[in-house]
């Protein structure tokens, strides 16, 4: 393959380098595929769909998608869970903040397929049968919010912030919350809300 | 974004293999065909933006379970090139022995993206540079060698200040660089003839004639660890910026002292948000060394490491900031309780 694709005048030859990887580099992960290794999916040629398993809120879900797709994408457009929100949709703003396993990253920079395998947590999944999450209400009790569109990627980060031992003051909560931008300034009631739950959440 | 093949790499000869393939050796592995995939936070970025088109994507986040090792051990630190910045950042031995390597990967960023990015793939962020960024701008010499650089005559303000040449002055972004150079970090690279380990100053290439080349890594390379020699409790990483948090740098430091009976023995200095690579300040630390702190050797030291800086028309406010910002991580280090 190197031989094949490195001999073209440009390494810019999309058309080439996908002959060549078709035909070589690729094939031992097909064969590990064919073998049941469930991990080593691919998306060989860009113009196809491609199968992808993706574990949310505790639940399979089979997709057929476009390689570009990002998780926020595939949560929104495919699966019809729009709690997570698409803000700036480069990381930047923290509207689509969801766990992968337990960590809290931005949908939106994530591809689905390499979420393959990964337990994905959104807004959606947060409560327990009709009891709000503790985050959920301390948001509504401190009046944490205004327009609300940021609020799902609020809620689902200052879960994590909790979780991983950053909510203990409210310059530590103003800090590890900073990934999560609210224009209409709830900034105060956002302190508060998670200053409320965090006991009760460590509490278990 | 532009169609892209995609596959996982299970194995590091697998993930070489497959990078080397779409590598040319007289174009820079930025725009190599294919592009390794780690947290995501700067490709998929540019991806959307177009800045970066690579034709297939090699996911290597599978090589993490040999890749991101967090050994500070005994008097050498190993750091593996997959290991999260968020991970390093809380790791109870970094913070204890490393400060300015556990604050300057807590300082960068939010906390979303210190969980995704990897110290492999945040060494090898690219500039923030706003004409880099925007394809509309068509004078970018990092990605069209030769059409010039919009940042000369245009907004300025965030660009270097050392380090620059008349063809680039796009700032190096990050911030744990700045740490790894200060501390004599080496980088272990692993490639189609196996691993090698070079300082890790010699990774990062100033702009020169060839702002699009950005690294020494050759076709089909990937970093696959940092390491570090003896313990630097006394070390402190300092960011001055427009934002409290989640702000890239207006100009930062990382000091790391060696202080006996108020003798500095060694010391080290880097900095940050000024520069067009991570830049070791080797002026200041030469006069700082074998003598007593005080503020005055602070400023000579402040002074020595801007010597060379060279402002723009926003820009040159970030001398005498820079200059402020050594002379206080300085303090800091200094008096910090170790």
């Amino acid at each position: 393959m190197s031989d094949k694709s490195s001999s073209k005048a440009s390494a810019f030859d999309r058309r080439a380098f996908m002959v060549g990887a078709a035909g070589s580099a690729l094939v031992p992960i097909t064969a590990r595929a064919a073998a049941g290794d469930t991990s080593a999916s691919v998306a060989q040629d860009p113009a196809l769909p491609v199968e992808v398993t993706l574990h949310v809120n505790g639940k399979d879900k089979r997709l057929s998608i476009d390689p570009r797709t990002t998780v926020l994408d595939a949560l929104r457009e495919h699966l019809k869970l729009t709690g997570s929100k698409k803000g700036c949709d480069h990381g930047q703003c923290g509207a689509c903040t969801v766990l992968i396993d337990d960590r809290r990253v931005v949908s939106c920079l994530t591809l689905a397929l390499a979420a393959e395998g990964q337990e994905i947590t959104t807004i959606e999944g947060l409560a327990t049968d009709d009891r709000l999450h503790p985050m959920q209400q301390a948001f509504i009790d401190n009046d944490a919010f205004q327009c609300g569109y940021c609020t799902p990627g609020q809620i689902m980060s200052a879960v994590a912030c909790v979780k991983e031992g950053h909510a203990n003051s409210e310059a530590d909560i103003r800090e590890y919350m900073s990934g999560n931008i609210c224009r209409c300034a709830a900034y105060p009631n956002i302190v508060a809300a998670v200053k409320q739950a965090a006991p009760e959440i460590m509490k278990g | 974004m532009r169609p892209f093949s995609y596959q996982r790499a299970t194995d590091p000869d697998m993930a070489v293999q497959a990078l080397s393939a779409a590598a040319a050796a007289n174009n820079p592995l930025t725009q190599a065909a294919a592009q390794p995939l780690a947290g995501g936070t700067t490709l998929i970025d540019l991806m959307k933006l177009d800045v970066m088109r690579p034709a297939a994507i090699v996911d290597i986040n599978p090589l993490a379970h040999g890749w991101s090792v967090i050994e500070p051990n005994g008097d050498n630190l190993r750091l593996g090139a997959l290991a999260k910045m968020s991970d390093v950042a809380a790791h109870d031995g970094i913070q204890r022995n490393y400060p300015v390597i556990a604050n300057s990967l807590k300082l960068a960023a939010s906390a979303q993206l210190r969980n995704m990015a990897t110290l492999g793939g945040n060494v090898m962020q690219r500039t923030r540079c706003s004409y880099f960024r925007d394809v509309s701008y068509e004078n970018c010499n990092k990605r069209h060698p030769g059409s010039g650089c919009a940042a000369m005559d245009g907004v300025n303000r965030m660009h270097a200040v050392l380090g620059i040449s008349d063809q680039c002055i796009a700032t190096y972004p990050g911030d744990f660089a700045q740490a790894l150079i200060a501390l004599d970090a080496t980088v272990e690279i692993t490639g189609k003839a196996g691993t090698r380990s070079m300082p890790f100053a010699q990774l990062h290439k100033a702009p020169g004639s060839t702002p699009d080349i950005e690294t020494t890594l050759q076709p089909g390379e990937l970093i696959s660890a940092f390491a570090v020699s003896g313990r630097w409790p006394r070390s402190v990483y300092l960011k001055a910026r427009d934002r409290q948090s989640y702000e890239f740098a207006l100009s930062s430091a990382a000091v790391a002292l060696d202080v006996q009976d108020g003798t500095i023995k060694d010391a080290r200095v880097a900095l940050g948000g000024v520069a067009t690579v991570p830049w070791r300040a080797r002026e200041a630390e030469a006069l700082l060394k074998g003598q007593k702190f005080d503020e005055a050797l602070a400023q000579r030291a402040a002074d020595a490491a801007f010597a060379d800086a060279r402002g723009r028309r926003h820009n040159s406010f970030k001398i005498a900031l820079g200059k402020r910002v050594v002379a206080r991580a300085l303090q800091q280090a200094v008096t910090m309780e170790i």
